[in-house]
């Protein structure tokens, strides 16, 4: 058996945490642009890309995101592509994390009254216009708490990509409760690390509200 | 004919809300709206703009046509401007901004010449030193001049009004019923719906008196107001006073 000082548990853990934070950054601007296209097809003047991006959301909200992951994962193995761990991850985290700010978003948007709609349009501003101009500017004051607040739960969320061998935090922490014998010592220190990451952004999330309230224009 | 109303139709649902609405506005006249409550007075006005699709009929305002179910508006939109009952201002945007907006976004003017155009309809309004202000820290009065001004901008053909002094304060009232008085004298199309008889019969050179989705009776106010030719419209007048 190796012997492990608690340097070289940390410095391995430091490791894995930079891959989680790494795919959470990933997941959430990725996932951020996808979403604001899937926010653009739920609430857009088109009907049948409606139905179809409430599909996905349903779907993505009403599943749970390891059975995404392993859909990811298998799924394109299925199709005689070797995906890589990290990438399936990134791409299962992505689409999970596009369609729940979509929906975030989407309840930020609706928080609008109908009038700023119907003022823009009554100016001659096209659809795009409307959203752009005047609707996204209003509804991302209030989105910013919400969409901080899903940030952590995508950073915790990340640790089911441990199961299809991501070593990413908890990856590697298991891998090293195993080597080490020491599961309560190397647990404790990736629940730290979690806290480490995720705490910073709940304060982040807390100053932005206080600065959108504040500043109310 | 600046404005041409032909048939119009328009249910919500089973409800037969317009029952073939024809109006026809001349350039500079101004046509005050008047009925009760659900006679389908704002669905008529926001038909005219688009707001409203409807089901059959026609929509003409300077040439450009509107048919049921046409989706591409913005021709028609950079004709006709419109004033809300709750204003509805941008609450980002400072006064100055809200003005400029639309024809910064839709025209591409460029902001030296948004920004005077903004300044010189905000004067006319009264509101020129107001340039920098924020929607909440006007009074109701003014927010509606913003929102007149705002309209003015895009030098729309035909100014549309629904019920614009309805969410003020008493002693607002005034301020904004001579602002559309002074439009009115300088020449602008004006189709407004409005609760204010004794303004109506004032300035209005036709009255249109809508019942039940159409138009019950309509002609020269003073005419109507004197001598109204149906026992509907009689009623209405004598309950409104
Ligand atoms: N979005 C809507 N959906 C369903 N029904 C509507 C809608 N808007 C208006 N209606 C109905 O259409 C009819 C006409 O409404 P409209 O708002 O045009 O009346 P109005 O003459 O402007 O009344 P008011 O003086 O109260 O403003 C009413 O029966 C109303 O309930
Ligand atoms: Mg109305």
């Amino acid at each position: 058996m190796m012997e492990f000082s608690i340097w070289d548990l940390i410095r391995n853990l430091g490791v894995g945490a930079a891959w989680t934070l790494g795919l959470s950054l990933t997941a959430f601007v990725l996932g951020g642009v996808v979403g604001l296209l899937v926010l653009a097809a739920r609430v857009g003047p088109w009907p049948r890309l409606n139905r179809l991006a409430k599909a996905y959301i349903v779907v993505f909200q009403g599943t749970p995101l390891l059975m995404q992951l392993f859909l990811v994962f298998f799924g394109i193995a299925l199709a005689g592509v070797d995906v890589p761990a990290w990438l399936a991850a990134a791409i299962g985290l992505t689409l999970f994390t596009s369609a729940y700010l979509a929906e975030i978003w989407r309840g930020c948007v609706e928080a609008i009254p109908k009038g700023q709609w119907e003022a823009a349009a009554s100016l001659a501003l096209s659809w795009g216009e409307q959203l752009r101009e005047v609707i996204l500017p209003q509804a991302l004051r209030i989105a910013v708490a919400p969409t901080m607040g899903f940030s952590v739960q995508v950073v915790k969320g990340t640790a089911v990509t441990s199961i299809i061998g991501f070593a990413e935090l908890t990856k590697t922490g298991s891998i090293l409760a195993n080597a080490t014998f020491q599961p309560f010592l190397v647990y404790g220190l990736v629940a730290l690390g979690y806290f480490l990451l995720c705490f910073p952004l709940s304060r982040f999330a807390a100053r932005l509200e206080r600065t959108f309230h504040a500043r109310s224009h | 004919m600046l404005v041409r109303i032909d048939g119009l139709h328009k249910h919500f649902g089973a409800n037969h809300v317009l029952k073939g609405i024809d109006l026809r506005v001349k350039e500079g006249e101004v046509v005050a709206l008047i009925g009760r409550s659900g006679s389908g007075k704002s669905t008529l006005l926001r038909s005219i703009n688009g707001l409203e699709t409807f089901d059959d009929g026609l929509v003409e305002v300077d040439g450009e046509r509107l048919h049921a179910d046409q989706t591409d508006l913005r021709a028609l939109r950079l004709k006709v401007g419109m004033v809300f009952q709750q204003f509805n201002l941008f609450p980002h945007l400072s006064v100055g901004r809200n003005v400029m907006l639309a024809p910064r976004t839709v025209r591409q003017t460029s902001v030296a010449e948004c920004e005077s155009l903004a300044r010189a309809m905000l004067a006319k309004v009264g509101l020129a030193d107001k340039f920098d202000a924020y929607p909440d820290q006007l009074s109701g009065g003014q927010q509606q001049r913003v929102a007149i001004a705002r309209a003015l901008a895009m030098q729309p053909k035909v100014l549309l009004c629904d019920e614009i002094t309805s969410a003020l304060d008493p002693e607002l009232v005034n301020e904004v019923l001579a602002t559309v008085r002074q439009l009115a004298s300088e020449g602008m199309t004006l189709i407004m719906v409005t609760h204010e008889m004794r303004f109506a019969r004032e300035v209005s050179d036709q009255l249109v008196f809508m019942h039940q989705g159409r138009v019950h009776e309509s002609g020269d106010p003073k005419d109507l107001f004197a001598a109204p030719q149906t026992a509907e419209l009689a009623a209405f007048l004598g309950a409104v006073g």
